[in-house]
């Protein structure tokens, strides 16, 4: 293994303030004179305001201004960033959505006003006298009475339903005719659990305005601060981006809930301009729970027809997906185009067709979580598989490889829209059984019987696609922005470099990573390269990070930005050595001419560029610095198998996870170590999401899982040690760096793995079991025993 | 408002709090040492964890005014009299024991409060003690593995 570069495991600079407490994040920031807000929020579902009467608050001393949903008409709502278009060709519905409530609350959270004071105390004081005038409506939670109508979240729009959305509308006759000749349809009705992201910073937002130049700054939790400049500047407060700054320092997680445009930023951000003070915003982690998006929350049926060998047929899928009261910046891709897509799976499934109704309720909106629709497709189909080969009695694992796509038929082109670059599943899967030990299973699972436990192992694949995406191509399917990403290279006189890229590091370590590429390029050490992120004044345009997409996207920005810099550089080393630029070549930080025995290092070119006495300036700009924008030509697919063993108490019906491996195939690696970790990281999350993790709605609409204490998170002691490789690899044929993207791919393949294992060991165990609900706590689980 | 003094880092330190300061508040607003996180307010995460008189504490479970002569050590006083990691520190870098760095300074004082109680601690032991911290990042494998190194290297 490499000790510098790429496929080193560097450990990471950023880890030493983080380490030393000196990490910068948001709620570290304090601007002199800052005041500070207080939401008052909804706490019914849904509920008509027949008035607000503030007179008593504004009476509080302390108290600097008071907001209520009449002080924001003048400014847009929050936008949604995808327009989906339905199974009829209508456009999706999309109601508003304020900043501040008006005439109606739609869930628990929404905010009814907000107090700005001296302290948050006093704020929080204030906030207590306001009167609302409440009239609490009934609520609609559940999916199935939403789309049958009574009562509206959004009156305007006469339905709960969004889109009904049918992929490959084409394909529906077919896929009907396909199963209903079948020799075999295995039908599996299931629910997707909704979560709570959880990322372990709350949320964050503080905002200044400078009146000597009509300078708007946000300081704020995101992902992705440009695309929170672009969103909450161009829409809803309609500040150009040369007046707005938005800055999002280090970041204590985001998973996807950080991505969004939330109405905190923008409250704060025009309360400073209207109140000429800061005004800082930190959400409690109550209101985390009732205020950031949520994930998940699909309810499925999905068939799969087979023929007598086994060799899949045909997929159709039926589903329901929540959006919750309003729709979140991308909440609508997500059960479409990130879900619809993953379908066709590691198999050669030749028909497919996908049914999405997106639905309103009085719950939180829902939006992209890790994996943000992958996890609902890998779920459902790897669930269905296991049942299918259940009822057919055949092996899960040969179910599986007999209809993998084989490693000579890529590139493959699905029957739902993606073209697969590269794979093969064989290999992952091979790979599996030697690092979970799936020999050895028998005899661990003879130790479990005599201990009076059920043994259960659980086995899937996924794929995703991931490196969103190709502008041109999610402009035509409804997105509203470009997905391209940047990257400015600075090098300075002195040879070290600075890249300002548009991703945003809140965990993933670009700080280390993204210098191991340009060390590797140049020859130099990656102590010479600093990443700048996370402003939008001295940051290039850059859509931020998510879908796996930081090193796929923006470390290829920052390939071919560096791959500018090294050819300017050879022209100047040229002309230094009176040579042609064609016969240099730069290896280990130094250029030299072909055949000869001259050579310039790095250094001595830079200084060059930046004192140009000897310098070719007729043809030649002094400096060296470039920029690029790298759109990718096609996503990128990491694909993999996983292996859970689990033991079941029957008594109580409590699982334990004995272990869990993952071989995953992300293409090139750039640093092993920290893949490893984002991996691991996505692991839990999944084991979260199928044995505790449960956003609980009852059915007045209020959150019964809204504290740590009802809402289990996965701890230290409940999960193993993971067993992870990622040695298979079939590097990316589309991008310079070969790499596909690691970053969610824990959470897509590993519910599956975890139910599949639970009923693995119910069956073995004697019960006919087919399914469970996620999350299989002790009392779901125990029930199905006990039918 | 009351005076409340302490030695924090090995420093005296004193300030004005009110009766409801939480010792959290007072060590990121009055001292602003802000290596100490507050991820929640139930007492459930764990970022919040300092040392005080030597025995790992949830600072948002505890007014300022009760520490009144204690001794407090937060992630600030953790480092080498030189400025470098401290070992546990250290371990935590060298094993990729963080993502985001949120939940780390908590996580460093359990882990730190775990090794002096009992310096060869199994994973298991771990696990358990690691109970009242929140990581939603690493999946603990790391950090499992960042303190069975720094209990090698102690
Ligand atoms: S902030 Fe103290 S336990 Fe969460
Ligand atoms: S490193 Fe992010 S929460 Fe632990």
């Amino acid at each position: 293994m490499p000790e510098n570069g790429i496929g080193a495991s560097s450990v990471r600079r950023e880890d030493i303030r983080f380490l030393s407490g000196n990490g910068k994040y948001t709620d570290d920031i304090n601007v002199h004179g800052q005041k500070y807000v207080f939401f008052l929020r909804s706490d019914v579902a849904h509920g008509k305001i027949n008035s607000i009467d503030t007179s008593k608050a504004e009476a509080v001393s302390g108290v600097v201004g008071i907001f209520t949903g009449d002080d924001f008409v003048e400014v847009g709502g929050l936008p949604c960033g995808w327009q989906v278009t339905d199974r009829f060709g209508e456009v999706m519905k999309e109601p508003g959505h304020p900043v501040l409530a008006q005439g109606k609350v739609r869930h628990v959270g929404d905010p009814i006003a907000a107090v700005v004071a001296d302290s948050l105390e006093i704020a929080r004081d204030a906030a207590e006298v306001i009167n609302v005038d409440l009239e609490e409506l009934p609520a609609v939670v559940d999916m199935k009475a939403a789309v049958e109508g009574g009562t509206l979240v959004h009156d305007e729009i006469e339905t709960n339903l969004c889109y009904d959305w049918g992929f490959v509308e084409e394909n529906r006759d077919a896929v009907d005719e396909a199963i209903k000749s079948a020799h075999h349809v295995t039908t599996l009705e299931l629910v997707n659990n909704r979560l709570v992201p959880n990322a372990m910073e709350p949320r964050v937002a503080i905002g200044d305005y400078d009146a000597s130049n009509d300078q708007s700054t946000l300081y704020t939790t995101s992902q992705n601060p440009h695309v929170i400049r672009l969103l909450m500047g161009a829409f809803v407060l309609q500040i150009p981006e040369h007046k707005l700054r938005v800055v999002a320092p280090d970041v204590g997680g985001g998973f996807g809930s950080k991505i969004f445009h939330y109405a905190e930023e923008a409250f704060c951000t025009l309360a400073a301009r209207k109140l000429r003070v800061p005004v800082k915003w930190t959400a409690s982690r109550t209101e985390s729970f009732i205020t950031d998006a949520h994930g998940r929350d699909h309810v499925t049926k999905i068939e799969l027809a087979l023929d007598e060998n086994g060799m899949f047929q045909a997929i159709r899928t039926d589903t329901c997906a929540n959006m919750g009261a309003y729709l979140s910046t991308f909440s609508t891709s997500v059960p479409t185009w990130l879900h619809g897509t993953l379908m066709a799976g590691n198999y050669k499934t030749p028909l497919i067709y996908v049914n999405v109704k997106a639905v309103f309720t009085n719950t939180v909106p829902v939006d992209a979580y890790r994996g943000a629709g992958r996890p609902e497709a890998t779920f459902q189909l790897e669930r269905v598989i296991d049942k299918a080969a259940r009822e057919m009695g055949m092996d899960p694992v040969e179910i599986r490889r007999k209809n993998f796509i084989q490693k000579d038929e890529f590139p493959y082109a699905t029957p739902v829209a993606l073209e697969y670059d590269t794979g093969d599943y064989d290999a992952t899967m091979d790979k599996l059984h030697e690092i979970a030990d799936l020999d050895g299973y028998e005899a661990r699972a003879k130790a479990s019987r005599e201990k009076g436990l059920l043994r259960g192992l659980g086995i899937n694949c996924y794929i995703e696609a991931c490196g969103i995406a190709p502008s041109n191509l999610v402009g035509m399917l409804g997105a509203r922005a470009g997905l391209y990403e940047s990257a400015t290279v600075r090098v300075n006189a002195t040879g070290s470099i600075t890249v300002m890229t548009g991703c945003h590091s809140h965990g993933q370590g670009h700080e280390t990573t993204f210098p191991q590429v340009i060390a590797d390029m140049i020859g130099i050490s990656e102590d010479q390269v600093h990443i700048q992120h996370g402003d939008t004044s001295n940051t290039p345009m850059g859509m931020g990070t998510y879908g796996s997409r930081s090193i796929a996207v923006g470390g290829a920005a920052m390939v071919r930005a560096t791959e500018k810099i090294i050819a300017k550089a050879k022209k100047i080393a040229a002309h230094l050595m009176e040579a042609s630029a064609e016969d240099i070549e730069l290896k280990d930080g130094s250029f030299s001419v072909v055949g000869t025995d001259k050579s310039v290092g790095w250094g001595d070119v830079c200084l060059a560029a930046y004192v140009p006495h000897n310098y070719p300036l007729e043809e030649l700009e002094p400096g060296l610095e470039e920029t690029a924008f790298y759109d990718p030509a096609n996503f990128t697919f990491p694909a993999g198998a996983y292996a859970c063993e689990v033991e079941v108490d029957p008594d109580t019906g409590k699982v334990d996870i004995c272990s869990f491996a993952a071989t995953d195939d992300f293409g090139n690696v750039i640093n092993p170590m920290v893949v490893d970790g984002q991996v691991h990281g996505g692991i839990a999350q999944g084991i979260g999401q199928a044995l505790r993790e449960h956003a609980f709605y009852d059915e007045n609409g209020q959150l019964l899982s809204g504290t740590y204490m009802d809402y289990s998170m996965p701890r230290a002691d409940d999960l193993p040690s993971f067993v992870v490789d990622h040695s298979c690899q079939t590097p990316c044929t589309h991008n310079p760096l070969g790499v596909k993207g690691c970053g969610e791919a824990g959470a897509i393949g590993s519910p599956p793995a975890v139910v599949n294992a639970v009923i693995d060991a119910l069956n073995k165990g004697g019960f006919d079991v087919n399914h469970i609900d996620m999350p299989l706590s002790p009392s779901r689980v125990w029930t199905a025993i006990n039918g | 408002m009351a005076t409340v003094t302490m030695t924090v880092n090995g420093k005296s330190v004193s300030g004005e709090v009110e009766g409801r300061t939480l010792l959290s508040d007072f060590v990121r607003n009055n001292l602003n040492l802000t290596g100490t996180h507050i991820g929640c307010d139930t007492s459930q995460c764990g970022a919040c964890v300092v040392h005080v008189d030597g025995k790992a504490v949830k600072s948002c479970t505890i007014f300022a005014l009760e520490v009144e002569g204690s001794t407090v050590k937060t992630i600030e006083g953790m480092a080498n009299p030189d400025g470098s990691l401290g070992v546990v520190q250290q371990a935590f870098q060298d094993n990729h024991g963080l993502q985001c760095g949120f939940c780390t300074p908590g996580m460093v004082m359990s882990a730190a409060a775990l090794l002096d109680e009992n310096p060869n601690p199994t994973e298991t032991e771990i696990r358990e003690y690691l109970e009242g911290n929140i990581c939603r990042c690493t999946g603990y494998h790391n950090i499992v593995k960042s303190i069975q190194a720094a209990a090698v290297a102690a």
